[in-house]
């Protein structure tokens, strides 16, 4: 096989293992913005859109690619902002401070 | 001498160890702004990258799109908190769309000389990519109520559904053994965005947040495969993340249901239940007015509240916390039972409350909570259901027979807010209402939530 595909096969396997070990941590408290927070997360595929956008290789990967940034970009705002708004509203009843500094 | 490349590479690998960072930072509410600190930095970072590439010779089309998503996508950012779950399932549909243009895009940059393994992960990321696409917009319309909730079922819905992704399989292969058959190519997208349709078409509100954190692990899915196939191992972990996530949600979530992923996709679960329920108008309830129920409020010393999806129709957040107010003044301990699955998406109660300025430490997960009723004085249950179905625990023969609940039946009083005795959504009886120590107290939720705010004010004075 590949050397390439094998390298990016590593990658996946351990980001996987990553990625369960760190949201099995996370609170059920914070599902809710856990989920739009790895939406916007995932609108990472804008990287492969702008590249297809910007690059002319034909008419069609120009078109499909602006369609695709203006998808992926709409997470990437709209993500960011509600999760963010979601986690402001998030308030403890004890003294201490919640929140970074 | 640095090159172009190795910074764009290095910002890629900081926006990957910035989102892992994200998602740890998310584990606890103190941290968790941190975390889309973290998240947005590296996003910014990977687009700022890309930007970099020497390949791109123009850039119009590119700022016009990214202009075009942030006015999207900013209004998406500052729905209604109620709207939350229609705003998640509309979100996946971006993703998906997003993924399978690329992927689309992709193949047709490289035919006819595609590479077998880039053809097979293509295939599956357009597959997956339209089936979530259509998938996610059919859910959302589900749960925007443009959409009939209610499950719609036909015979051979299953044999119909699987033939036809057996279908989609079926020419992904032979497009892997021979990619220049580029025709054949729109077929399979057009096979995954009907098959997202069909999927979504027998499946019932109730089962909404197993649904909808499926689909959000095969939209990570999807961009985990299309980082393959553009050899970006950024697309590679962000993928594999936002899969993880999906998945462990859906987990937790059939679990919830005591239901299995198949069970919950193949299984039209509404459609069995409605035929399970009848034959309980015989037994009688007892109800109660706001000034009775206000009264046994006002004398309890320890209190629970179980929200459901009701409480999130009838927009009562905001009256529960008055409740919750009124009844902390009189010196009463109050906190919130939360279900997995009560509501649309995982997590939903928690961020209404949250909302309603409810601090969180007040919102106890279901078996921290259940060991709590046998000393609670007042059970009190907000449109919520099949939560706290007794019947779940004790009757083989109920179709949620083995479903974990909230045991609101332990308390010394339950008090069920509810419109009327239709056996609601799920169209199953529910025999807590019948129990000697519960009372029905029927009306809207944040009506009768105010009325026994009024009540309890009126009692103070």
């Amino acid at each position: 096989m590949d050397q390439e595909i094998l390298t990016n096969l590593y990658v996946f396997m351990l980001a996987a293992f990553i990625g369960f070990e760190v949201i099995r941590r996370v609170s059920p408290l914070l599902h809710t913005p856990l989920m739009s927070l790895t939406n916007a997360l995932d609108a990472i595929a804008i990287v492969g859109a702008i590249l297809l956008a910007g690059e002319g290789r034909s008419a069609l990967a120009t078109a499909l690619g602006t369609i695709a940034i203006v998808a992926a970009m709409t997470n990437v705002v709209g993500g960011f902002v509600i999760t963010d708004r979601m986690l402001k509203m998030f308030k403890s009843s004890g003294p201490q401070k919640q929140g970074h500094p | 001498m640095i090159r172009t490349e190795h910074v764009i590479e290095l910002t890629y690998l900081v926006a990957s160890a910035l989102f892992i960072l994200s998602l740890k930072w998310l584990s606890s509410p103190v941290t968790a702004r941190r975390g889309v600190r973290a998240g947005e930095i590296g996003m910014a970072l990977a687009i700022v990258g890309t930007l970099l590439h020497g390949g791109i010779i123009d850039y119009k089309w590119i700022a016009i799109a990214l202009v075009l998503g942030t006015a999207i996508g900013a209004p998406l950012g500052f729905v209604h908190m109620t709207a939350v779950p229609q705003r998640t399932a509309l979100s996946h549909a971006f993703g998906a769309l997003c993924v399978t243009l690329v992927g689309t895009a992709e193949y047709y940059l490289q035919a006819p000389g595609v590479p077998r393994f880039t053809m097979g992960v293509l295939a599956l990321e357009v597959i997956l990519g339209s089936l979530t696409f259509t998938g996610s917009l059919m859910a959302a319309g589900k749960l925007q109520e443009v959409l009939p909730q209610r499950p719609i079922t036909y015979k051979g819905q299953n044999l119909v559904n699987l033939g036809l992704l057996a279908v989609a399989v079926g020419i992904a292969a032979i497009l892997v053994g021979n990619p220049a058959l580029s025709w054949l190519f729109p077929l399979i997208v057009i096979l995954g965005l009907i098959f997202g349709v069909l999927l979504i078409i027998p499946i019932g509100g109730a089962d909404m947040p197993t649904v909808i954190s499926l689909l959000n692990s095969y939209a990570g899915l999807s961009a985990a495969a299309m980082g393959f196939v553009l050899n970006s191992k950024l697309l590679i972990i962000a993928g594999a993340l936002d899969g993880a996530s999906g998945l462990i949600l859906s987990i937790n979530m059939s679990k919830a249901m005591n239901r299995s992923f198949t069970n919950v996709l193949f299984g039209a679960f509404g459609q069995e239940r409605v035929k399970a329920a009848g034959g309980a108008e015989v037994r009688s309830a007892k109800s109660a007015s706001a000034e009775e129920a206000a009264a046994i409020l006002s004398a309890a010393s320890r209190v629970v509240i179980v929200p459901g999806y009701g409480m999130a129709v009838a927009q009562a957040q905001h009256k529960v916390r008055e409740l919750f107010d009124a009844l902390t003044r009189r010196g009463a301990e109050v906190s919130f039972a939360i279900h997995p699955v009560a509501g649309r998406m995982p997590g939903h109660m928690n961020v209404l409350l949250a909302e309603a300025d409810i601090p969180y430490d007040r919102l106890i997960e279901m078996d921290e909570i259940n060991g709590d009723f046998p000393q609670t004085d007042v059970a009190l249950v907000i449109g919520a259901n099949d939560v706290t179905n007794p019947a779940a625990r004790n009757d083989p023969s109920s179709p949620i027979y083995g479903m974990p609940i909230l045991d609101v039946d332990r308390a010394r009083t339950v008090m069920v807010i509810k419109r009327g005795m239709s056996p609601g959504f799920a169209g199953i009886d529910n025999p807590l209402y019948y129990l000697d120590q519960t009372l029905m107290l029927f009306g809207d939720a944040k009506a009768f939530t105010g009325a026994l705010v009024r009540e309890l004010a009126g009692g103070e004075g």
